[in-house]
């Protein structure tokens, strides 16, 4: 009875649970993490399987059929969600346009975070000039109106799917900077990136092996954020005539079109909205609750 | 103090320089402007008599430089579509903008503060969870969607709100609901996070330890130092709104500096948008420097980074 394992604080440390299963566990106790992932899975499926799931063609418009009330309100399973103003099935268009929110937050989201992360790396890592010039280029970013610059680009280019995803990316890469720069003077500081300089490490091996590992669950973080904030970004574009355009269906495009009617049927408005707001609040969750479970003392 | 703000402020003066340049090379982005002002249907002598009229035929940088030493003196040329001067199409609706812009950053702080700091008192109470799940839907909601469910339920179905324009103070509450809950979740966590913190210091220790009263030790020693960052990010939000109230503004036919940028854009009139992208920086750069300088001036340990 000599070795009693909650007393010796090195048995412990070898029987105890593993980081994995620490994780592992702080992810199942996590409500907001769960819910958030889950909902984020079923729409990425629902996405890649649009064409499977949708009882009807988006685009195929049906002027007999318009405005049909959905099932909730009276309507029949012939269109769940009822119809729009062209006659074309809702529920149909809101599958086909979770592939678009999703696209242009996740490719969004990837291109501004490679600019954003580059360049917060570099500045963290070298310091100095390098510091200097890309903390005034995030100044001068964060200057500059996003709605505005956003809405006038896509309004000399195009609203075509490409621009919107090129825009977006080229203008999110604030927070990947900010971020990844704190973080990498951060662990720039530690021990073993000294000793891997010591040994001999080119400067791209030290960044890669030793300083990227250490901020790369920051880095999540931060993509699971800025997706929802270019999938808003989105829906405040095609809302406002500027971003997606018809026929191609965009949640925010949604209720733009709805607007007009929504004083006699206002779930137009009301169910893209919801579906925009449970994505966004999912990805949301996700972030704030990956953020929880891999580094809980930095919770606020 | 000084040496700091001449820094900050030749930063500032930096910032605002660059992102003049980027504001007016924006609009060469479709390649020919004359070409874009001119139309789908213009012939091409059409397009080049434009191009000789707005003077398009010059290098970029004589442009930029033309465009520039005039804004500096507050003249932005004439609008494509109005035909008036820029300066004073923006200053007629700056006012709606403006107005609205202070009564948002009002009420997300009247909100947002005594939610974080009622919250931090009470950590995990109730009001906490309700704090928490205020600011998480905040994030995602919306906000032209929020506006338009707004309008439906007190402007149409209850009446109690005009559903748009501008001519009353009335006509203000909604838009200012929706652009003030926009910045709400940002300052209602920092004040929440500053409090908490300055509530486990020792100096709040001390105060409770010689006697003083509860409400005295929150409010004369705690949130006076835990509302100084607040301070400061409401100044950010400020100039982050003003750039956000186009959607707003345009929800609301509120016409303001906001809905005459949606309106130029979507009718190519490129003076316009090159002056209120411009403008909208300039406010947030503004907004930038005198929250650091209030920072500075309130904590002395910021004027050296």
């Amino acid at each position: 009875m000599a070795l009693q394992p909650t007393i010796d604080p090195l048995l412990e440390e070898i029987s105890g649970p593993t980081p994995r299963q620490i994780l592992r566990k702080r992810v199942r106790g996590h409500m907001g993490l769960l819910f958030g992932l889950g909902v984020v899975l079923l729409l990425v499926v629902v996405a890649i399987l649009a064409p499977v799931l949708a009882p009807h063609d988006p685009y195929l418009q049906d002027l007999g059929n318009r405005m049909v009330k959905p099932i909730f309100m009276g309507g029949t399973w012939e269109h769940p969600l009822g119809t729009d103003h062209l006659g074309r099935d809702y529920l149909s268009r809101l599958i086909y346009g979770a592939r678009v929110s999703l696209l242009i937050g996740g490719v969004a989201a990837l291109i501004s975070g490679v600019i954003g992360t580059a360049m917060g790396v570099a500045a963290g890592f070298f310091g100095g000039k390098v510091d200097a010039v890309v903390t005034f280029l995030i100044n001068v970013r964060l200057a500059m109106p996003v709605v505005l610059v956003a809405l006038a680009v896509v309004a000399i280019m195009g609203g075509s799917l490409q621009v919107v995803i090129g825009v977006l990316g080229l203008l999110l890469w604030d927070r990947f900077a900010v971020v990844m720069r704190a973080s990498t003077l951060q662990v720039r500081q530690r021990e073993y990136v000294s000793a891997a300089q010591a040994i001999g490490a080119s400067t791209p091996r030290v960044i890669l092996s030793e300083i990227m590992p250490n901020i790369v669950n920051n880095l999540i973080v931060i993509v699971t954020l800025e997706m929802a904030h270019a999938i808003l970004l989105e829906a405040a574009l095609s809302f406002l005539g500027l971003g997606v355009q018809p026929p191609t269906p965009s949640w925010g495009l949604m209720v733009s079109e709805g607007k007009n009617m929504m004083l006699f049927e206002p779930w137009l408005v009301l169910i893209p909205g919801v579906v925009l707001f449970v994505l966004v609040l999912a990805i949301n969750l996700m972030g704030d609750g990956l953020r929880d479970v891999t580094a809980p003392e930095s919770r606020s | 103090m000084l040496p700091f703000i001449l820094k900050r402020l030749g930063l500032a003066a930096l910032v605002a320089f660059t992102v003049s340049f980027i504001s007016f090379s924006l609009l060469f982005l479709s390649g020919d402007p004359a070409a874009a002002l001119a139309g789908e249907t213009a012939s091409g002598e059409d397009i080049e008599a434009i191009r000789r009229l707005y003077g398009f035929d010059r290098p970029m940088l004589v442009q930029y430089g033309e465009w520039l030493f005039q804004a500096l003196r507050g003249d932005f040329g004439e609008s494509y579509y109005f035909k008036l001067p820029v300066a004073s199409l923006i200053a007629d609706r700056l006012s709606v903008t403006m107005t609205l812009g202070v009564c948002g950053i009002t009420f997300a702080l009247l909100t947002a503060v005594p939610l974080g700091v009622v919250a931090a008192i009470r950590p995990n109470s109730i009001i906490d969870r309700i704090a928490l799940f205020l600011s998480v839907a905040g994030q995602a909601m919306p906000s032209f969607w929020f506006g338009l469910i707004l309008i439906v339920l007190f402007g149409i179905k209850l009446r109690w709100l005009p559903p748009s324009g501008a001519s009353t103070w009335q006509h203000f509450i909604m838009p200012t609901i929706v652009l003030g809950y926009y910045a709400m979740p940002a300052i209602m966590r920092l004040t929440r996070a500053g409090m908490l913190e300055v509530l486990n210091s020792d100096y709040i220790r001390t105060a409770r330890a010689k006697g003083a009263g509860e409400g005295r030790v929150l409010f004369k020693h705690a949130l006076r130092n835990a509302i100084i960052p607040v301070v400061s990010l409401a100044a950010v939000q400020m100039g982050f709104m003003l750039g956000g109230s186009i959607v707003v503004e345009s929800v609301f036919a509120l016409h303001g500096a906001g809905y005459l940028a949606w309106e130029s854009i979507a009718r190519n009139d490129l003076p316009t948008v090159q002056a209120l992208i411009l403008i909208f920086s300039m406010f947030y750069i503004i907004f930038t420097f005198l929250a650091d300088v209030l920072n500075a001036w309130l904590d002395p340990r910021m004027r050296s980074s």
